[in-house]
């Protein structure tokens, strides 16, 4: 195998109990399952036995990285893998940032941190040794902003250092608590920030400093140009103009913009809160991953008098993009702007998912208004629309002062077995849904899905074009194979691992390009192959753990509420996950 | 960074003679930390070996087969803008090829052609 190979198997355990780590060389893996997912699921399947419990020590958090990484542009992103205690399932979450050029170039392709820490502890992550120091006195402090801050001022390698922390979301085991990574980028989905706050780890610190000469220099600096110049061109517009945020305005206009729980399509205030009137009104820088020229990331301004001093102002600011805008924003009924950056504040500080939160307080204002539950619960009035009433239910959900917030940090399956309303607790294999009422095809892509993020197979975009091309639906099986190819094909994406708002730049032709210039040899159905080996040995993973598409409950509200496909059958979802059982099955059993 | 490690055929951070740091959070903004060319360079003038000399029209050029390794001449850099090589035990003197800024999105750094009027010597 090639040299480049060799540089990218270097493995980091980490043993949180013993205090100990050590570094292996995983060729076999790397020269296998390339990077990234492929790697981080066969890492998975050595460290976390069956039927282990997400919250014990038995559960382990992997990181990878890629042979891109940090040396293409828009391989910008690190692959967490770790069994979800949300849904107990094998799960998977991404995040940019400087983490994976940090993990890259502190001499890894992976690291595995395993057990529990018996105090608070954060790591500081060096290319040649490991410090296990005490987090003791950050344990508490509950804005993962201010964790942030503090180490940055005691730990090494400024400007290049990536720094990965919970937040007091994280500590209390809320199910869905994330992981902020630097400023305003996220491992969000699926509940690594709660696995942290499990191990009683506060934070990871990466600081890189380790060079890797290029094997054919002439070759590589070639293809790199071609793939810059397309990276910064009409490919990726969306992301660098507007930003995801431009999609508000267009979903609600197909009527496929989820409002106040998924009750509607339309949001009649959409205008107020679209990419354009951010731009316009609140963008005050936007900023970039390492390794990326698209620069994606907008951030707003949040101005604000002090509540009890008049002419006493601060600025903060804030990143956003559709997925808040639309958990927090639309499916909340929010149409006032600082009201709803202030949420994506509250969220971002406490460290939460936007999306599950957001979910999560729509249903309970549903709940709320049709007397399943009643202020004594709530302790402040839920009302669509009401940000106010919003930023003290989250400030609760961390805090859990009563019963009622223990059961909501739970997650909203939990939430509506507990105190009814199933029919509008909106969730697939008890994950909250990304904000797409696009048609079948998202919908089932969620059930079936492992971030339960949009990008999993970019299905909405499948249900988009047959709406806009005026097709028939697909037949329930044929939906499925095709949600299936898309996905196989985006485990190359990441495993290399690439930033999936790169996917229309990246043909096969050009990942196989890139590689050959860096020492691999995979022609374009290679890769494709590869893609469909590691998705199912993905799926394999959940289906031993007893994972099956057929049992999964299915929200009443998605059935109601008419998509531009019109409304979604029962039938045609049940026939699809039937489908998908189906091709689990074979595969397992080949 | 990434773009001057590459020119000297690196992958990585710690070869670029070109730094970005935050300024205390991403959401303050950035510093790019560069050689500016000083017309009469401090760092030539502490190198106890006159292993950087100085260049018509300003900043330096680093003769590494003087060079001692003793660091002088960061230290007397107060822009910050000279770091040692951990591998070489020399230090990383940017040597204004403009590559960087082909490869700069967003047109924050460009190479200028500057007309210098030469006062000493």
């Amino acid at each position: 195998m090639s040299y480049w190979v060799r540089t990218l198997s270097r493995v980091l355990y980490v043993d949180l109990a013993r205090k100990r780590y050590w570094v292996e060389d995983r060729e076999d893996l790397f020269s296998r399952w390339l990077g990234g997912i492929g790697v981080a699921a066969q890492l998975y399947k050595e460290e976390v036995p069956r039927g282990a419990d997400p919250l014990s020590p038995e559960n382990a958090i992997i990181f990878a990285v890629g042979p891109l990484t940090g040396v293409f542009p828009m391989a910008s992103k690190t692959v967490a893998v770790f069994k979800s205690p949300l849904n107990g399932y094998f799960a998977e979450s991404h995040a940019g940032g400087r983490s994976a050029l940090a993990i890259r170039f502190a001499g890894y392709g992976a690291i595995v941190i395993r057990g529990v820490s018996e105090r608070p502890v954060y790591l500081v992550i060096e290319h040649d040794r490991v410090r296990f120091r005490d987090a003791s006195a950050l344990w508490g402090v509950r804005s993962a902003e201010t964790v942030g801050r503090i180490l940055r001022e005691i730990t090494p390698g400024a400007g290049m250092r990536s720094i990965l922390r919970i937040g007091g979301a994280g500590e209390k085991l809320v199910r869905y608590a994330m992981v902020m990574v630097e400023t305003f980028r996220h491992f969000g989905r699926m509940g690594l920030g709660a696995v942290f706050g499990s191990k009683k780890l506060k934070a990871i610190v990466v600081a890189p400093e380790k060079v890797y000469r290029f094997p054919d220099m002439r070759r590589y600096r070639d293809i790199y140009k071609k793939i810059y110049d397309l990276a910064k061109g009409p490919k990726t517009k969306k992301y660098h103009d507007l930003g995801t945020a431009e999609n508000v305005l267009v979903l609600n206009a197909i009527g496929a913009l989820p409002t106040k729980n998924f009750s509607s399509g339309r949001f009649d205030a959409a205008e107020e809160i679209s990419g354009e009137a951010l731009v316009e009104n609140v963008l005050a820088r936007r900023v970039a991953c390492s390794a990326c020229p698209v620069a994606c990331i907008h951030l707003a301004a949040i101005r604000e008098e002090y509540e009890d001093e008049r002419f006493m102002y601060k600025t903060e600011f804030i990143s956003y993009d559709y997925e808040p805008i639309y958990a927090l924003g639309t499916n909340l009924g929010v149409r006032d702007r600082f009201g709803l950056l202030k949420l994506f504040k509250a969220v971002e500080d406490w460290g939460l998912d936007a999306i599950s939160t957001g979910v999560i307080l729509a249903w309970a204002t549903e709940a709320l208004e049709r007397g399943l539950i009643t202020k004594s619960e709530t302790l402040v009035d839920l009302k669509w629309g009401d940000w106010r009433g919003y930023m003290a239910a989250i400030e609760n959900i961390v805090s859990q002062p009563n019963e009622f917030y223990k059961v909501l940090a739970m997650g909203v399956e939990e939430a509506a077995r507990r105190y009814g309303g199933e029919d509008f607790a909106m969730a697939f294999n008890r994950i909250e849904p990304a904000g797409y009422l696009t048609g079948p095809l998202f919908f089932i892509s969620l059930a079936i899905g492992f971030r339960h993020s949009h990008l999993d197979s970019g299905a909405y975009s499948l249900d988009q074009k047959i709406f806009s091309l005026g097709e028939r639906l697909p037949s329930p099986r044929e939906a499925v194979q095709r949600i299936i190819e898309e996905e196989a094909w985006r485990q190359i994406l990441t495993s290399l691992v690439l930033c999936l708002f790169a996917r229309g730049v990246y043909d096969e032709n050009l990942v196989s390009e890139a590689l050959r210039s860096l020492g691999y040899d995979y022609s374009p159905e290679d890769l494709k192959r590869l893609g469909r080996e590691i998705y199912f040995e993905k799926q394999r993973l959940k289906w031993e753990e007893g994972f099956r598409a057929s049992g999964l409950r299915i929200p009443r509200r998605i059935i109601e509420t008419p998509t531009p496909l019109g409304r979604i059958s029962r039938e045609y979802l049940e026939e699809a996950l039937k489908e998908f059982d189906n091709i689990i099955k074979r595969s397992s059993s080949m | 960074m990434l773009a001057c490690s590459r020119r000297l055929g690196f992958a990585g951070y710690e070869k670029s003679a070109i730094k970005v740091r935050s300024a205390g959070g991403v959401e303050r903004g950035f510093t790019v930390i560069v050689c500016r060319a000083c017309l009469d360079p401090p760092c030539a003038r502490v190198c106890p070996e006159d292993a950087l000399i100085p260049r018509p029209g300003g900043g330096v050029l680093l003769k590494p087969e003087r060079c001692n390794g003793c660091g002088h001449c960061a230290e007397a850099c107060d822009i910050g803008a000279i770091w040692m090589d951990e591998e070489t035990g020399k230090p990383i003197i940017c040597v204004y090829c403009g590559y960087c800024a082909q490869f700069c999105p967003h047109k924050v750094i460009r190479l200028q052609e500057v007309e210098v009027v030469c006062h000493t010597g």
